[in-house]
């Protein structure tokens, strides 16, 4: 465990009143509260990882005087499940982050967007929501809150086909730009962040910027939630230090026939075994939402790559050619391999298809389906074919 | 504004504009395929979902679609380098391998925009090949959906539901079985569709097309025991030239006579008589209601709106019930031509209703619909029975060998082939209310009017709005094309807050002339005022240009209607209306 360090802050104590850090956040400016959130070096969480405190700047600068905060608690990423468990251990912690981003960026509304799966939440969270108008009623933060339900669509985590979703439109992402911090719900500036982003920024304005940076990595700072399973001894949730190799990682959590790591969920990277020493998890290496998913010697990778393929393919909003027809043909494609009906060499002109669903498709999906598609199929060729 | 460099070469253009626009201004054409602009009536479709204009944009790791990204200062852009060629050939080829390979018996054959783009991509092969999605075929009595060659351009959901706002199509499904249709994937007669047509007008594919009775219509004419009438819309003679190569904006009345004559129709009718038949019905009606409003009567039923357009009145039927009292009775003139010929004009030649069948050349889908509904029936018999499109009739022209560029003009038959120009003018937005207009004056004031253009009524706006002095009365006339902008003044009347004595409504934009019947546009919205051009041209060089001094109306009210509004008129040219809030149901 040298080279991994567990933290704590997620979790960890907050206060003993409630909304405490909240109502002490309100006494403090609106660039108070950014130049906190830009001093820790914050990044999202959701895994794209832009600075959550320009993000709310660019907001704030915004003239609108309406302006929305949306928490997104669309967690669908195959692999990742600890926004769950924050949300049922911690919703204090994100409805205040919330609140304390409305403060910073002048928005009076927010939205927390819940993954359809998670309904049977709802119940308790609306419990929480009460305490917090209460408390925010108490200390007169004009900020409130709305949670609205998924219907179980992944590409509604995508943030603009969310917005779409939260307007009661067909689930699609837009064209960008604009971007959110100028044209996003309701076309109004907005900021949304993911739900672990939000309870970070709770302990940030707890803590200090300070404390905060003392974790990580220059490009990766503070901690981070590790959703861990597959061939794992220790599935389950992990808050880490960020900035650890993969090899240390692969040291704690595997089982010691570990082949390959795939980092960031289906539509992140996989990690072959002789990459674990070179690889970094953050930003600077490869970044992750949180899903870890180890796979041992036991597992084919085919067969890992075909369920994420079956995955995007079902998964794809159907809006632009690259992504709707890209995923199909992506998956046909290495059943047809496998089957012999194909050359291998068929892979190649699959992986060229990938490459152009990279620079074409319209969204953060279509664009990533390549990641998961290339590491696989360059890292385990033979696995795709015999 | 701003400095951009498209393929070396520099164009300022001012913020907003987008890269397709910036690039067209320096001659260079991006392709694009779902993309669709028509300027002149303020509609844009961009989803950026095909992703063929793509291009290469200096300093991003991706590309951009030419017409979803704006300019910004200094950018540089290539719209044809390897990468962008490559990408785009890709990207068409996984189009192509989820669209069914019958061009050859395809509806859309040559005119299809996909097939184009292959074309000018120059796809010789397809390398990705698989499995293809398969959708239920749905046909209604307008409009036929083969889902199979929906490329998910959404056009006709961007038609359907920001221009029209009747919100029958739209996405459904993810993934591969994306596709666009109804709600819960109903058919579209299960549907609050008014069969408006303008899904198919601007659909690339066949995906959308029109129900085609080309053949029955070949089967009627071949029948040496029925006498076959044909009528003609207006609209159609401002087209029909286009699908023989003309400049948009040809007229071709004589030649389309020429034409269906040689068909071997019997009688050659015009649709304009009936228009005219419609302005002495409908005018009367206003008047009527005008002079309660006049003398005090508070329930006067005005604005009173004009029921012409068969989509526009499905579409209060399904949307506005509760307004159906306020349009005019009067049926529209294809119907209005039905029963005129059935009775009178059989009767005049000595066969009976059930030896004439009535075929309509319609620049409408709507009005496939409309002749089948149950109210214009005698005894199952339709009084028109077979409605077909300008495009059809092109069809036809073609099937019968006929060379139409080196027909000799011809006129139509009498009686009900003399028409007006007021007549004429029904055929674009505006034409109708200013037909009545004309008319209205001189019965209301009993002066002659001495000039018969009303400039203040014509025009492409959405929404117009007039005022015509009726000897000291000031008549307000609103005119909406699209549904859409009709809705705008529905929701008025309903708020009580309308200004208007009589409204014109057309369900298409431009009017008739932009039909979901019409040769396609393609995106070329120059073409619509082209066609409008040549009606008001049509209009100014007839002899007679008001409805009530067409000598046969006149002629046809002496010897058989009676007034307008009588009871006989009442039983054959006017109609009534259904409340179809509650119609839809769910299978």
């Amino acid at each position: 465990m040298e080279n991994l360090k567990r933290v704590d802050l997620i979790f960890g104590a907050y206060t003993n009143e409630k909304y405490k850090v909240l109502e002490s956040s309100m006494s403090k400016s609106s660039e108070e509260i950014i130049n906190e959130m830009i001093a820790s070096g914050l990044k999202g969480r959701g895994g794209a990882g832009f600075l959550t405190g320009m993000k709310w700047k660019f907001t704030a600068a915004e003239k609108d005087p309406v302006k929305y905060v949306v928490c997104n608690a669309d967690e669908g990423e195959p692999g990742t499940f600890k926004d769950r468990e924050i949300l049922t251990v911690v919703p204090r912690k994100v409805f205040s982050g919330m609140a304390i981003c409305g403060k910073a960026i002048g928005a009076k509304k927010g939205y927390m967007y819940l993954r359809g799966e998670y309904r049977y939440m709802l119940p308790d969270l609306m419990k929480e929501l009460e305490i917090y108008h209460e408390h925010a009623r108490r200390f007169g933060h004009d900020f409130t809150i709305e949670i609205r339900m998924g219907s179980g669509a992944y590409i509604c985590g995508e943030e603009s086909a969310l917005f779409e979703s939260i307007e009661g439109k067909r689930g699609e992402p837009r064209n960008k730009p604009p971007y959110p911090t100028v044209a996003g719900l309701f076309s109004k500036p907005t900021v949304i962040n993911n739900v672990e982003t939000f309870v970070n920024a709770v302990m940030i304005m707890k803590y200090g910027a300070n404390e905060f940076k003392k974790l990580g990595t220059s490009d990766s700072r503070g901690s981070k939630m590790f959703s861990v399973s597959g061939d794992t001894p220790k599935a389950g949730i992990h808050e880490l230090e960020l900035g650890m190799s993969l090899a240390d990682f692969v040291n704690e959590f595997g089982d010691g026939d570990t082949k390959a790591v795939q980092v960031g969920g289906a539509s992140g990277f996989c990690v072959p075994r002789k990459r674990f020493n070179d690889t970094i998890i953050g930003f600077e290496g490869v970044p992750t939402g949180g899903s870890m998913m180890l796979f041992n010697s036991s597992r084919s990778m085919y067969n890992v790559l075909h369920n994420y393929l079956d995955f995007f393919e079902e998964e794809s909003c159907g809006q632009c050619t690259p992504c709707r027809i890209g995923c199909q043909q992506l998956l046909k494609g290495i059943v047809a391999v496998k089957k012999g009906e194909k050359p291998s060499s068929y892979l190649d002109q699959l992986l060229k298809l990938s490459d152009t669903m990279k620079i074409t498709a319209k969204c953060g999906l279509g664009q990533s389906v390549a990641n998961s598609f290339a590491s696989i199929v360059e890292n385990f060729k033979e696995e795709m074919i015999y | 504004m701003l400095k951009v460099t498209i393929d070396n070469k520099t164009v300022e253009v001012a913020p907003g504009t987008s890269i397709l626009d910036a690039a067209a201004k320096v001659g260079i054409q991006i392709p694009t395929l779902c993309y669709l602009n028509l300027h002149d009536l303020n509609i844009e479709n961009k989803p950026a979902g095909c992703r063929i204009c793509v291009v290469e944009v200096e300093g991003r790791r991706n590309l951009a679609p030419a017409c979803a990204t704006d300019c910004a200062d200094g950018m540089k852009i290539n719209t044809h380098s390897i990468r962008v060629l490559n990408t785009r050939k890709t990207v068409m080829e996984l189009i192509l391998s989820d669209h069914p390979f019958d061009c050859l018996v395809c509806a859309k054959s040559g005119k299809c925009d996909l097939q184009k783009m292959a074309q000018d991509l120059g796809i010789r092969e397809i390398r990705y090949q698989g499995e293809q999605s398969h959708y239920r075929e749905d046909t209604s009595p307008a409009i036929i959906r083969d889902v199979d060659k929906c490329i998910m351009c959404r056009r006709c959901e961007m038609m359907c539901n920001e221009v029209q706002t009747v919100g029958v199509l739209s996405g459904v499904n993810r993934g591969f079985e994306a596709v666009v249709a109804p709600a819960f994937e109903m058919n579209l007669d299960h549907s609050e569709c008014t069969y408006c047509g303008q899904c198919v007008a601007v659909c690339p594919t066949a995906a959308l097309t029109e129900v085609d009775h080309t053949y029955k219509v070949i089967e009627a004419l071949a029948d040496p025991t029925k006498v076959v009438v044909v009528q003609t819309a207006p609209a159609v003679r401002a087209a029909l030239g286009e699908e023989f190569g003309l400049e948009p904006g040809t007229l071709v009345t004589g030649k389309m006579v020429a034409a269906l004559r040689q068909l071997g129709f019997n009688y050659v009718f015009d649709t304009d008589f009936a228009a005219d038949l419609t302005i002495m019905e409908e005018g009367t009606e206003l008047l009527t209601r005008l002079n309660k409003y006049l003398a005090g009567d508070t329930n006067a039923n005005l604005p009173i709106l004009t029921s012409c357009c068969p989509g526009w009145v499905n579409f209060f039927e399904h949307h506005f019930p509760e307004l159906k009292d306020i349009p005019s009775t009067a049926r529209s003139p294809q119907q209005m031509f039905g029963p005129i010929a059935k009775n009178y004009f059989a009767d005049k030649i000595g066969i009976k209703r059930e030896d004439m069948i009535v075929v309509s050349i319609m620049p409408c889908l709507a009005k496939k619909y409309e002749c089948s509904r149950e109210e214009f029936k005698v005894n199952g018999d339709p009084d028109v029975n077979y409605s077909v499109s300008t495009r059809e009739l092109a069809n036809l022209i073609k099937l019968a060998n006929i060379d139409f560029h080196n027909l000799d003009e011809d006129d139509f038959d009498q009686p009900l082939g003399e028409s007006t120009g007021a007549g004429v003018i029904f055929g674009t937005t505006g034409g109708v209310i200013e037909a009545a207009v004309r008319t209205a004056y001189e019965v209301h004031t009993g002066k002659t009017l001495e000039k018969v253009d009303f400039e203040q009524l014509r025009g492409m706006e959405g929404v117009r709005s007039a005022s015509v002095d009726f000897n000291g009365l000031e008549l307000k006339i609103g005119i909406a094309h699209g549904l859409g902008n009709a809705r705008k003044l529905l929701e008025e009347i309903k708020a009580g807050t309308s200004q208007y004595h009589a409204i014109e409504i057309m369900a298409c934009p431009g009017g008739c002339i932009g039909g979901g019947g019409q040769p396609l546009h393609h995106g070329d919205s120059s073409i619509l005022k082209a066609r409008a051009q040549a009606l008001y041209r049509e209009d100014a060089g007839k002899a007679i240009r008001k409805s009530h001094e067409n000598p046969f109306i006149k002629e046809l009210y002496e010897k058989f209607l009676g007034k307008p509004n009588s009871h006989k008129a009442h039983e054959l040219l006017h109609t009534h209306y259904f409340d179809k809030s509650n119609q839809i149901t769910i299978e």
